[in-house]
């Protein structure tokens, strides 16, 4: 019980990266793929930012020359950095994910994969 | 000039392919001629960090002025200069040969754009290899992926959908490397590849370092296409223009196994993947099913560029079985055949481009009596044929020869008859096609504009089916002066 209420941050980062992985696998059409492979994302910065986490600490930010410095009084900035790239390189991803759909519907007048893949069959 | 050679690769090629876009608003037939001198510079400061690097030993390059390991910290030691050098040429090579070739694919107003996207995917995979941190690589990694599959969205009508099925593969791939990363970094507190070196031996029995390398194993098995993990590669590079084909096929993948080396080598001891996890055993099965499999689908196809694609995913095999094998014939094997199979994939993809460039078509079927109306080119596929079932003295041989000695060493004899079988399986594609083209008593159907091709397209075929030969029977020197030097300690 202990670990399923304590680290509740890590089971919704399973849960949620669950969820993405599902919708990117089953769904049928190619939007519904594409919000699941941001929510996969998500969960990776949900996983990143809850690694920085220490209770009772601080945003790491010295005002006056303290007494003494004691890294368990402040979490740690880096994850977070990190994850600031991490969400520029997902937005670029997402972006050409939809750039690629908008020439996929230009083409086929439809978002669904089933679909696509019947013109495609019935091409040849 | 060593040291500074090793950001301005990246920088230069990062910066030059924003440049472009700008340079394409003031004039538009400046574009070419700025591509191919900038991969021109890039392949010159290549070879000057291949030459640093093996006269004075590794590169080291801090940026900013922060001292590793809380900064960023590029090393270049003779593994990353040797693929450095692969991806400098070829991405040179192909841009020769692209200016032609992509002219009839792609509509003129988007040119300059596919030049920039071009640049990025160079910058994007040197970026990856030169990288001492692992994080910063994950960033080259996306931005190479990000470039990767912009051009092939550009290729045929079907290359759209190709596209998108690796973007949703892809981009898995890269989450679950960043998986890895974040554990690292949960269990060490570095992201310095040289400092997780030192900081990882003790904590190799913790659960949180297998979990690191499995998604690391898995992510980057996805950006290779190792065999199940292989969906998106055929259609994208069948449907790809030709020079993107040529390219991304000789490099990405590559650049995807030398991470695999970086990780199972560098990042962790040989003894982590062989005492601790069964992870060398593992990957030896992994591809010895890959190349079985590649190789027979590749039996099965029309399209002379999805066998390519297939023969590709034996070749993946290939590499990473000798990486995996874990003796030094072995390694050595796969980091010959990481260059060999670059050039012989880029030749047999431009020739491919070629066949497409003249007639529309590229199916086995079309090679029919090619020697009369395309002699030079058809001498290069010769060549390079002859290289890929592994004919002394051209270069495929000696990989194979080294991956086999491996194979045998370490008592692999399904790996070592895999290797045979896809040899076998080389044999009877490349003949049949060498068969059409020699001794075929058909003529070519005549309504074909069948004709040499065009000088800036002729050139870097022949160059590379001229380098198949040098680098056979040079492959000994090649082999004591840069490959010697990569192979772990341990072995």
């Amino acid at each position: 019980m202990e670990i399923l209420i304590g680290k509740y941050n890590y089971w919704i980062y399973i849960g949620l990266m669950m969820i993405g992985f599902y919708a990117m696998v089953a769904k049928k059409n190619l939007v519904k793929k594409v919000v699941g492979m941001n929510i996969f994302q998500t969960a990776i910065i949900l996983f990143f930012i809850s690694t920085s986490y220490k209770k009772n600490a601080t945003i790491p930010i010295i005002i006056k020359s303290q007494e003494v410095i004691e890294p368990i009084q402040y979490i740690n900035p880096l994850p977070h950095v990190l994850m600031l790239t991490a969400i520029v390189v997902m937005v670029s991803t997402f972006g050409v994910a939809l750039a690629v759909i908008v020439m996929l519907y230009k083409q086929y007048k439809t978002l669904e994969e089933d679909e696509i893949i019947e013109i495609l069959k019935d091409k040849k | 000039m060593g040291e500074h050679s090793s950001i301005l690769v990246v920088v230069i090629s990062l910066i030059a392919s924003i440049t472009n876009v700008f340079i394409a608003l003031v004039r538009k037939s400046l574009c070419y001629p700025f591509f191919v001198f900038i991969l021109g510079i890039c392949f010159l400061l290549s070879m000057d960090i291949l030459y640093t690097v093996i006269n004075f030993g590794t590169v080291k390059y801090k940026l900013g002025g922060w001292m590793p390991p809380w900064g960023i910290e590029y090393v270049v030691d003779h593994l990353n200069a040797f693929v450095i050098a692969i991806v400098a040429t070829i991405s040179f090579v192909v841009a020769i040969y692209a200016k032609e070739s992509i002219k009839k694919e792609i509509a003129k107003p988007r040119l300059p754009y596919f030049y920039s996207t071009y640049l990025l995917l160079v910058a994007g995979l040197i970026g990856i290899v030169i990288t001492g941190d692992i994080f910063n690589l994950f960033v080259f990694l996306e931005i190479a992926s990000l470039a990767g599959y912009a051009l092939i969205a550009i290729g045929e009508k079907r290359s759209v959908l190709a596209s998108f099925n690796y973007i949703i593969m892809g981009t898995i791939g890269a989450c679950f490397y960043l998986l890895g990363v974040g554990y690292i970094y949960i269990i060490t507190g570095s992201l310095n590849i040289a400092d997780l070196t030192r900081l990882l031996p003790p904590l190799y029995e913790s659960k949180v370092t297998l979990a690191a390398l499995a998604f690391f194993v898995i992510g980057v098995a996805i950006k290779i296409a190792l065999f199940p993990l292989h969906r998106w590669l055929p259609d994208s590079y069948t449907f790809a223009p030709s020079a993107v084909s040529a390219f991304a096929s000789a490099t990405v993948t590559k650049v995807g196994i030398y991470v695999l080396i970086r990780i199972s080598y560098t990042l962790f001891e040989p003894r982590f993947l062989t005492e601790i996890t069964p992870l060398s055993t593992i990957l030896v099965w992994w591809a010895t099913i890959a190349i079985f499999f590649g190789s027979t689908i590749a039996l099965g196809q029309i399209d002379f560029k999805r066998t390519l694609s297939y023969i590709l995913v034996a070749e993946v095999g290939y590499i990473v079985l000798g990486v995996s094998l874990g003796n030094k014939e072995g390694f050595i094997g796969a980091v010959l055949h990481i260059l060999n199979d670059a050039v012989m994939i880029a030749c047999l993809f431009m020739i491919a481009g070629g066949l497409f460039y003249r007639i529309g078509r590229r199916n086995l079927t079309d090679f029919t009596g090619l020697k009369k109306y395309m002699p030079i080119t058809m001498t290069a596929f010769l060549v390079t044929s002859l290289s890929m079932i592994g004919v002394p003295p051209t270069a495929g041989f000696f990989s194979k020869w080294y991956l086999i000695l491996g194979a045998i060493r370490a008592e692999q004899w399904i790996s070592a008859s895999a290797l045979i079988f896809s040899s076998l399986v080389n044999a009877i594609i490349f003949f049949k096609l060498l068969e059409k083209v020699y001794f075929s008593k058909k003529e070519a159907i005549p309504k074909y504009n069948f004709r040499e091709l065009p000088l800036s397209m002729l050139t870097p075929i022949v160059l590379m089916g001229l380098a198949v030969l040098v680098l056979g029977i040079y492959s000994g020197k090649i082999i004591s002066t840069v490959i010697e030097f990569t192979v772990p300690k341990g072995f």
